[in-house]
């Protein structure tokens, strides 16, 4: 009973489909990670049977046949049984079967490519060290670790690395693929409900791994255009012209916004709408503006082995930094 | 037996140097066990200092980039320089034993082994007082582990420790192969062999085919590391998916590796612990084979979302899935051995008794996963973080520590404290239950597995902190058994030669422990559980296969030490570019080889007199 007690806990747990909706595989919101959640339920479900006939049987056998003080007598010597032999191996056999036959049909199913398919959105993911590209191949557009998808149409995603592997993963949508350095992965997903997802990378990819966050927002259709719209508008530069001459010099090296600067480091266009500064700083909490200050500031103090130079590397001012920060907490999608 | 070795003075050493010099079976396993305990215990500060990283969110007890050697270090050293040698030392305590030997095939390579294997785990973790410790995680996946995203000698000490530990592990797996076809009482046929000799002979067999592949790789990222070869070096058209291939050839069998042998232990135990003759014997031995067989076919399974295709995926997951079948034959034998019988309730069945349910999460689990579309969620997660602790902790160590307190009295003489076992038993099993359990359910909230923090509020603070306590509590339990052993030692040596009185194999017939030649006269064997047989039958001793005589023993020899230590020497030399120093160990370790070949040893005899003063070993 002691063992059984925390499986049944378990089994209560999984069946409320618990955790937090943008994040939980218990919880999915798309058919991808109802798929894969259908799955893990028939699987628990026949191995929760055969974790219960074996609790059942080794609990009843250790009271049953426990050794009695003072008994000396030996039991009848077993060789075995071959109609229980029999039982065992085909039962089991016959499990596999069940779970075999849609493991199989799910393997090909979600295996479909739609790289293709002109109805679905092409993204091509790029996974850095700490950081996730995103470009819309269709489109011409760039953007970073914030996905924006439309509701209505199957995403194509086209994953590779740009250093490392990593894995691509957004739990409450679907399972992971991993990004491999020289090889291109394919998969599709679908978000047919609006919302914020979080996505995590999900292989060891260095010391800031645990901090490799990403979101993935789902928006209606026409919002969505307004998006793509948004982000090929003419960047807006910052009004000030010495700090624009600051910014071009000492960010866009790296970083782009619109159609202006380099792409080693995540495209900023419309970085002031996004939900997270650096995928894990909460804008909801501290509000952007702060949030950009203080990653501007001192990147290494949010993300360990982040490639970005302090503000004092990078030879800014604390005016030119809270300007800048200021400035990017503005630019701001409408969509 | 060669005439002129008679009267042939051989130097006999005393303390240090005995067993430095050892070549005996017995003494191997008990350098195994220590070097062993040893390394579990770093491994297991290693594990404490994760989980109390882990113990809430935002923690700073440890930076990433330290995470990330203390995870790296924590699976290396647990696998490869606890849990094999843990299993060596049984091995060699009781192989022999168990077949009627009076050695294992090869003593010298045996002790070569071993020392191998201690410099090799010796270099790997000297890495900590390097100051750059490896940091790619156990499975070392390029090009993380590449010299381009990997400048420092962290995964340096990583490659060349585990080459050098590897060599102990091969030659320890051709050894007990070669002992166990070769050296066999008269009578004891291979359908007659005790369940833990037979899961040790394919455990044998199995290093012996996937060691290698482990080797080869391992040079292969060395070449890339010290010679700027391009294996792995995508940029330059290497392959980072081909190092998980050839990783995975080796660490599924590795696995396997693993948990037979515990399968066999249980088996000894649950059989003598409930008086029963193992249940459905031929059917374990046939499945024993066909996990091993199927245990090479499965090893894209840890790749489903490498990207293989649906094609790989679909055949390795339906391979995988039937690895369940042969496992469930012995869950369910163990269970039916019990069944009917007069169970006692020592620590040592507790731990087996532990083990069934325990592994049998752990195996459920395993089918899981092998659902590769499931896998997709599941990979990477906390998930199988549960999973392969359930059947490493769950399996192999609740089968290492039953093997121990079982066979305890047999190797030192003395009983282990049955009160204290109980003690560890409890706080180990509780703990490790509490430690991972939880996690399984981490996995599925979508907690990826190898990070160091993780943010508030995402429904995984409470389920960390459980798992943190349980830790502590595996700890406790952990440092009951090394008391145990403290307390044990000053106890006197008084365990009878049968000393559970219900033993069933040749290993209770003999002394405890057993003198150095085993036994005085080989024995003949008559059937299945031989020395139960006997008992049966109202024997008090085993008929013996020959008359008493002079006893040939091989000589002690210090050169598997130093030749060990040259290939450590080199291996510093060939790590930090220093060639001289390289070819100095080099020159060691072949000197030592040269010398060993020219200089005929013929070993010694103990005459019949001498066998009657007991020498003990």
């Amino acid at each position: 009973m002691k063992r059984l007690l925390p499986l049944l806990t378990g089994l209560v747990l999984l069946l409320s489909a618990c955790g937090r909706e943008d994040l939980s595989t218990l919880n999915p919101q798309g058919p991808v990670a109802e798929k894969q959640l259908d799955l893990m339920k028939l699987s628990i479900g026949i191995m929760a049977l055969v974790v219960v006939v074996v609790f059942i049987i080794c609990i009843y056998v250790l009271i049953r046949f426990r050794r009695r003080q003072g008994d000396k007598t030996i039991p009848k010597q077993v060789e075995g049984n071959h109609t229980l032999e029999i039982i065992w191996t085909v039962i089991p056999l016959v499990l596999l079967l069940i779970l075999g036959f849609p493991t199989i049909r799910d393997v090909f199913g979600l295996a479909k490519d739609y790289s293709k398919d002109k109805n679905a959105v092409q993204v091509k993911v790029t996974a850095h060290q700490y950081w996730w590209e995103f470009e819309y191949t269709d489109y011409g557009i760039t953007t970073a670790q914030e996905l924006i998808v439309p509701t209505d149409k199957k995403i194509s995603f086209e994953l590779v690395a740009a250093d490392v592997k990593h894995s691509f993963w957004i739990p409450a949508i679907g399972g992971k693929m991993d990004t491999n350095p020289g090889v291109t992965n394919r998969m599709y997903l679908e978000f047919p409900k609006e919302g914020v997802f979080r996505g995590k990378c999900a292989e060891l990819c260095g010391p800031a791994h645990a901090l490799m966050d990403f979101k993935a927002k789902a928006v209606s259709p026409s919002s969505f255009d307004r998006w793509v719209a948004a982000m090929k508008a003419p960047a807006v530069m910052p009004a000030d012209a010495e700090i624009a001459e600051k910014f071009t010099s000492q960010c866009l090296s790296c970083h782009a916004v619109g159609e202006n600067g380099g792409n080693s480091a995540p495209n900023l266009t419309g970085v002031g709408s996004r939900q997270t500064v650096g995928g894990i700083l909460y804008n909801d909490e501290a509000g952007v503006e702060q949030n950009l200050h203080d990653w501007i500031t001192e990147p290494q103090k949010y993300k360990i082995g982040a490639m970005m130079p302090s503000a004092e590397d990078n030879s800014l001012t604390a005016e030119e930094v809270s300007s800048i920060a200021k400035y990017l907490a503005e630019y701001k999608l409408d969509y | 037996m060669s005439a002129h070795a008679h009267g042939h003075t051989v130097k006999r050493y005393r303390g240090l140097m005995d067993w430095l010099t050892t070549v005996d079976h017995k003494k191997i396993g008990i350098l195994y066990m220590i070097a062993g305990l040893f390394f579990f215990l770093i491994g297991g500060l290693e594990a404490i200092i994760i989980r109390v990283q882990l113990m809430k969110p935002m923690n700073d007890v440890v930076a990433g980039d330290t995470f990330n050697e203390l995870i790296t270090m924590h699976g290396t050293t647990m696998i490869f320089l606890a849990a094999m040698p843990l299993l060596f030392a049984l091995m060699n305590a009781v192989i022999p034993l168990q077949i009627g030997a009076r050695d294992v095939a090869f003593p010298f390579l045996n002790s070569l082994g071993f020392w191998t294997f201690f410099f090799g785990g010796l270099l790997l973790n000297l890495s900590w007082f390097a100051g750059t410790v490896p940091d790619a995680g156990w499975t070392s996946y390029v090009p993380l582990a590449g010299p381009t995203f990997n400048s420092g000698h962290g995964v340096d000490y990583y490659v060349i420790g585990l080459q050098i530990a590897g060599i102990g592990t091969l030659l320890g797996g051709i050894n007990f192969m070669a002992t166990i076809i070769n050296m066999r009482a008269p009578g004891l046929t291979f359908m007659r062999l005790p369940m833990f000799t037979w899961t040790i002979f394919i455990t044998s067999a199995l290093i012996v085919f996937a060691f290698p592949a482990l080797t080869v790789g391992l040079v292969a990222i060395m070449f890339d590391r010290l010679f700027h070869a391009n294996f792995f070096e995508v940029a330059n058209g290497g392959s980072g998916v081909l190092w998980e291939h050839i990783f995975w050839v080796f660490g599924h069998p590795e696995v396997y590796i693993l948990i037979l042998p515990a399968f066999g232990i249980i088996s000894e135990v649950v059989s003598t612990f409930s008086r029963k003759r193992l249940f459905g014997y031929s059917s374990m031995v046939f499945a024993t084979v066909l996990i091993a067989f199927l245990g090479f076919m499965v090893w894209a399974h840890h790749m489903f979302t490498t990207g293989l295709g649906p094609v790989a995926n679909g055949l390795f997951s339906i391979a995988t899935m039937l690895i369940a079948v042969p496992t469930g034959v012995k869950i369910f034998n163990w269970l039916f051995t019990l069944w009917g019988g007069s169970i006692r309730f020592t620590t040592a069945n507790l731990f087996g008794i532990g083990f069934i349910p325990t592994f049998v999460m752990g195996g459920v689990t395993g089918v899981m996963l092998a659902s590769a579309p499931a896998d997709y969620q599941y990979h990477d997660t906390y998930f199988v973080v549960a999973h392969f602790h359930y059947v490493i902790v769950g399996g192999l160590i609740f089968g290492i520590f039953a093997g121990l307190h079982y066979w305890w009295p047999k190797m030192f003489g003395r009983m282990l404290n049955e009160t204290i076992g109980k003690i560890t038993f409890w706080t180990f099993f509780i703990g490790f239950h509490m430690t991972f359990f939880v996690q399984h359910f981490l996995g599925l909230l979508g907690m990826p597995r190898r990070v160091y923090t993780y943010l508030e509020g995402q429904g995984f603070d409470n389920m960390n902190f459980i798992s943190t306590i349980g830790a502590f509590l595996m700890g406790v339990g952990t440092i009951a058994f090394l008391l145990n052993i403290f307390i044990t030692w000053a106890k006197p040596r008084n365990a009878a030669a049968d000393a559970w009185e219900d033993g069933r194999s040749l290993e209770w017939t003999i002394p405890s422990p057993p003198p150095e030649y085993n036994f005085q006269q080989v024995p003949l064997v008559r059937g299945y559980d031989a020395w139960w047989k006997e008992k049966m039958e109202g024997n008090t001793a085993m008929t013996p296969a020959e008359p008493i005589g002079s006893i040939h023993m091989p000589s002690p020899s210090i050169l598997p030490l130093i030749m060990s230590l040259g290939l450590f020497i080199a291996g510093f030399g060939f790590m930090y570019d220093r060639l001289i120093v390289a070819g100095a160990g080099l020159v060691i370790t072949l000197g030592c080889m040269v010398i060993r070949s020219l200089v005929d040893d013929h070993g010694y005899h103990i005459e019949p007199e001498d066998q009657e003063k007991g020498v003990k070993a």
